[in-house]
């Protein structure tokens, strides 16, 4: 599988602050990662540095340019950025996501428009293309976001923090969606919450200035021993569950 | 027959004035009300009457001050905002009173004739000269070549600069440019408007055309007829009437808008009305 990106003993910081040290990580096609973390963990950070809105103060991030460029990476921000009482309706905000190609335009083609009715269809927003997002649920503004951040068919979906649109009936939905555009392009989704994640997720990276990076859902039992001392592993009934690998 | 003439070219200097005003302050006032920037207008348009004040101390074009001091001002204000070493609605109240503060020291200062500072204040039709219509006219033109070809890129940066930012490196040059349009339609406005009033001239027909349309461009088209219709209006009251132009122009805008709102409450009403009824 080829890969998209990997970083190299990044660093990043805001000033004096350091946010993100030595980081390393690569990132191929497929790949599904739920980046976990506490709160100012470095979490969005690395996002940004994905994103090319910050630069990194040592070390670097390679692109694979013949699958990858800045304008193939598909970008869902924590909370809508977006006025919401600004007057754009559903379908140029869905249609703004196709600037990443073109940068700096005055008209759409009605190719452009076509692929909007086509995404919009996919998330089921048809109804709602002629809507302000002002009239809409949190949902279903997750929703117009999301089909902003994939109109022009990215290579690298950057979801941060999706869960915090609420709206739990569709939440099952959403990821459902995911697993769904996993198979067109790989994801990283950003979660503040440690404790559930979706089960959709292939592997993790637990982000806290550092970042460890877990491949998988197993666990061996050399994994165990990193406690120092016998331990078992506990649990009841049939909760699905995933044991990361220990790390300081 | 002289006086036929002198009719004439008033009443065509004003309905061009008219027609050149309502263009560029419905393109600038959507903009201005739809990014929320009412009141960083406010502090553009009264910081330039400093420009006003050195430029009669100068003896150089008045307008041709404030617009130096209103674009200087506007990009000032949009780069500390961005830098947000200061807060940005204190930055505007110190520009505003500053701006005020140095035209009235340097119009006092001017030695000789004192000019008529009602006219820049509240506007005054009688002042404007046939280069102040054709500095609005190409103003105009500016406006709608700019909008037209760049209608999209204007409306995404406005609406998410957040997210124009992971695709765009050029938000910031767009949005220094735009300001600086804003600031400059505001001071060739001041003329018809004046330093007080014109801020409404802008705000007023957007927030007609948002009562009946929420989508951009519509918002402009219906910003334009309304400014048309109300600076018209205004005009022949102003005339038969003998009241300062200014003053009638915003006072029929608000009175336009005072009863659309209240056909759009009346026609939301029996819409709510009728749903119910089903």
């Amino acid at each position: 599988m080829a890969y998209l990106f990997e970083m190299q003993s990044l660093s990043a910081s805001y000033g004096a602050n350091t946010v993100l040290q030595d980081v390393n990580l690569k990132v191929v096609e497929d790949d599904f990662i739920g980046v976990i973390g506490p709160n100012g963990g470095g979490k969005t950070t690395l996002l940004r540095v994905i994103l090319g809105l910050l630069k990194p103060v040592k070390g670097k991030i390679v692109f694979n340019k013949e699958l990858i460029n800045s304008n193939r990476i598909g970008y869902l921000p924590q909370i809508s950025t977006g006025d919401v009482n600004y007057p754009v309706t559903v379908a140029d905000i869905v249609l703004s996501g196709l600037m990443i190609q073109k940068r700096i335009i005055s008209r759409m083609s009605s190719a452009d428009k076509k692929k909007a009715e086509m995404v919009l269809e996919e998330l089921g927003l048809t109804e709602m293309a002629g809507s302000m997002i002002n009239e809409l649920s949190g949902g279903q503004v997750q929703r117009v976001f999301l089909g902003r951040a994939i109109i022009g068919d990215p290579k690298l979906l950057l979801l941060d923090e999706p869960g915090n649109f609420v709206d739990t009936t569709f939440e099952n939905d959403f990821y459902e969606k995911l697993r769904v555009l996993n198979s067109r392009m790989a994801i990283l989704m950003v979660s503040h919450d440690v404790g559930t994640i979706s089960a959709h997720i292939k592997s993790f990276a637990c982000v806290n200035r550092s970042l460890h990076y877990h491949p998988s859902h197993e666990i061996t039992n050399d994994d165990l021993l990193a406690y120092g001392c016998p331990i078992q592993l506990i649990t009841h009934g049939v909760l699905p569950h995933t044991v990361l690998k220990y790390h300081k | 027959m002289e006086t036929n003439i002198f009719q004439y070219e008033f009443i065509i200097k004003g309905l061009l004035g008219a027609v050149f005003a309502s263009i560029t302050a419905g393109l600038a006032g959507t903009y201005i009300v739809s990014r929320r920037m009412v009141f960083l207008s406010g502090g553009i348009t009264h910081a330039s009457f400093g420009g006003i004040g050195i430029g009669y101390f100068a003896g150089i074009n008045p307008i041709a001050g404030a617009a130096v001091f209103g674009i200087l001002s506007a990009l000032g204000v949009e780069y500390l905002s961005v830098k947000q070493k200061i807060r940005e609605d204190s930055a505007i109240g110190i520009l505003w009173a500053f701006g005020m503060a140095t035209g009235i020291i340097f119009i006092y200062i001017t030695p000789g004739y004192t000019p008529d500072l009602m006219s820049y204040l509240f506007g005054s039709i009688l002042t404007v000269t046939n280069a102040d219509i054709l500095a609005l006219g190409i103003m105009s033109v500016v406006l709608i070549l700019y909008f037209g070809f760049f209608y999209r890129t204007i409306l995404y940066i406005s609406f998410d600069e957040v997210f124009a930012r992971t695709y765009s490196s050029y938000v910031d040059i767009f949005k220094y440019i735009t300001t600086s349009l804003m600031a400059l339609t505001i001071v060739l406005n001041i003329r018809m408007a004046g330093v007080v009033l014109v801020i409404s001239l802008l705000t007023i027909p957007p927030n007609i055309a948002m009562l009946f349309t929420k989508v951009y461009f519509k918002i402009v088209i219906w910003s334009i007829l309304a400014g048309f219709a109300g600076t018209a209006t205004g005009y022949v009251i102003s005339y038969f009437a003998g009241i300062p132009v200014g003053a009638t122009i915003i006072f029929t805008l608000v009175i336009i808008w005072i009863v659309a709102k209240g056909i759009n409450q009346l026609t939301r009403k029996t819409q709510v009305e009728k749903t119910l009824a089903v």
